[in-house]
């Protein structure tokens, strides 16, 4: 083996505009991909920008002043605020309990445990997440009817995915020592579970679980548009029927119970790390 | 004699705490089971289960043949294309906005507070960025829907416009949060606002910024899917025209598509994100 030299050859970097330059590659695939995009959706920016559009888009405006604010309609909108926020609540309760029942079989729980069921159980775990929450509302429509009802399966079915396999990772993750100790001492696999597993990582998964309910709630608003109750079924609706100041009301609420949540999460997140 | 007095194993100490925090959890449940109208035995009615299971049913055979391929390949281009696209007017939207709002930037605050003029035109960008982001994309695209008509120029504003909410607020944050120092050297020593970010705020944080944008993108994908449900073009709408004449086949199709694509735009996005380190 050769010595190394005292001081190390100075190496000069790569040339810029060496073809084997992997930023370069990857900046001109990005440039041709932004090109194709733009170029294959015939974007009508003139119709966008044009004065008719501009005008158009004020009077759009316009039509939502005044927000309508009378006494019953102000009901109407805080009840439809509530049942968005009892879905995200409900779905995401029922995702958690559904998500740790999946987690379980989608874990190795411990070292050289043959986990048959992990590769199926992930798979249906990527399917459930891969479909998004309002693809999932449009599906159960049919089954659950309108209303929401599938709005909050659909949020469930979503989030049994995302915390399945956040569950998961920390399940696999967790300290196997305390395991290890009971299942020693011929302790069954449930109990070893209850009483050694999910005390360790319980804080993690109530974390995840509150993530999920923060992002819910925002995602239940707009579930409504296609039907599945709360916010987003008024929203269409009088959007449908083109009464502007009762759509204004509408979006002033969403707007609200998103900035609450943000500034809610917020602090409480503050407040936990502090 | 019960079990659990002769073998003490099977004794719980806490179980008390635990099947009163049980109940006190099913009493509060009730009132959300009445509100979001929660009546699972709807889903097993005759009527119901005939009319989902004929649906379930016709998902087999997916459709594949040519024409419908092609047309589901077509769809998903122009998803990924809006996705693109709308990433890109982001980028316009959040990059100089991210640059007004960053405190690091400033000059007048060297010294020590900053002066009002620029405090205030920091806090009216990040007001702006709150807004643009707290509109969920959704509800940008049915209002465009109705500016510019049906078509991919809506889901493209939609996602231009929160996104760009989100990348400004996520930048200027990962910005502040580097180390400072040589930046404020750059500053104090004279160079401009737009050279101190180049040569000092740039540098540390290029992985980090980019990193997060290739995550963006990738979310970008997903709502876009979502957006062509209210008119916005691509694989969504598709989907929900062929949902809506109850087509199981084409749905079948056009989810595993979907599916598939997503898996794609995750293993992208994890690779790229792993090369920038």
């Amino acid at each position: 083996m050769k010595p190394d030299a005292a001081n190390l050859p100075y190496r000069l970097p790569p040339k810029m505009f060496d073809a084997r330059c992997r930023a370069c590659w990857f900046a001109a695939g990005l440039l041709v991909l932004i090109g194709a995009s733009f170029w294959s959706l015939d974007l009508q920016w003139m119709q966008f920008l044009s004065l008719d559009a501009a005008r158009s888009m004020g009077r759009f405006i316009g039509e939502f002043f005044p927000p309508d604010l009378s006494a019953p309609f102000v009901k109407k909108v805080a009840i439809g605020a509530a049942e968005t926020l009892a879905m995200s609540l409900l779905g995401t309760l029922l995702a958690a309990a559904a998500g740790l029942a999946l987690a379980l079989p989608a874990s190795r729980l411990h070292d050289g445990a043959r986990a048959r069921a992990r590769a199926p159980t992930r798979l249906l775990l990527n399917a459930l997440r891969a479909i998004p929450e309002l693809v999932w509302a449009a599906l159960l429509l049919i089954s659950a009817g309108l209303g929401p009802f599938a709005g909050t399966l659909a949020l469930a079915l979503h989030t049994t995915g995302v915390l399945g396999r956040l569950f998961a990772e920390s399940i696999e993750n967790a300290p196997p020592g305390p395991a290890f100790a009971l299942r020693a001492q011929g302790v069954g696999p449930l109990r070893v579970f209850c009483y050694a597993t999910l005390p360790q990582v319980l804080p993690q998964l109530m974390s995840y679980t509150l993530y999920r309910w923060e992002n819910n709630i925002r995602a239940a608003a707009v579930l409504g548009v296609v039907g599945a109750g709360g916010l987003g079924a008024l929203l269409s609706f009088h959007m449908g029927l083109f009464q502007m100041g009762k759509t204004a009301t509408i979006l002033a609420a969403m707007l609200l119970m998103v900035a609450f949540v943000d500034g809610l999460s917020y602090a409480a997140r503050r407040w936990m790390t502090r | 004699m019960n079990p659990a007095a002769t073998r003490p194993e099977l004794r719980d100490p806490a179980w008390l705490g635990r099947v009163f925090w049980l109940l006190a959890a099913l009493v509060l449940l009730w009132p959300l089971t009445v509100a979001t109208e929660f009546r699972p035995w709807v889903l097993l009615e005759p009527a119901n289960l005939r009319i989902s299971g004929r649906f379930i049913g016709s998902f087999f055979p997916p459709v594949l043949n040519g024409e419908f391929l092609a047309m589901v390949l077509r769809e998903t281009w122009r998803t990924v294309a809006i996705a693109t696209a709308g990433i890109t007017l982001a980028l316009v939207i959040a990059v100089p906005m991210a640059l007004l709002s960053v405190r690091v930037l400033s000059i007048s605050a060297l010294p020590g507070r900053m002066a009002r003029g620029p405090f205030w035109c920091r806090q009216v960008v990040r007001w702006t960025l709150m807004v643009l982001r707290s509109v969920p994309e959704l509800v940008w695209a049915l209002v465009f829907v109705r500016v510019v008509g049906l078509g991919p120029t809506a889901g493209v504003l939609a996602i231009a416009l929160t996104y760009g909410g989100m990348l400004g607020k996520v930048y200027a944050e990962i910005l502040e949060s580097g180390e400072t120092q040589p930046t404020e050297t750059l500053l104090r020593n004279g160079s401009g606002r737009l050279q101190a970010f180049f040569y000092g705020l740039l540098p540390q944080n290029a992985a980090e910024l980019s990193s997060y944008t290739v995550y963006r993108w990738e979310c970008a994908i997903r709502s876009s899917v979502v957006l062509g449900f209210v008119g916005a073009g691509g694989l969504g709408q598709q989907l929900d025209v062929s949902m809506k004449m109850f087509n199981g086949g084409e749905v079948a199709t056009m989810l595993l598509v979907f599916i598939a694509l997503v898996a794609l735009a995750d293993r992208v996005s994890a690779g790229l994100r792993r090369g920038l380190g």
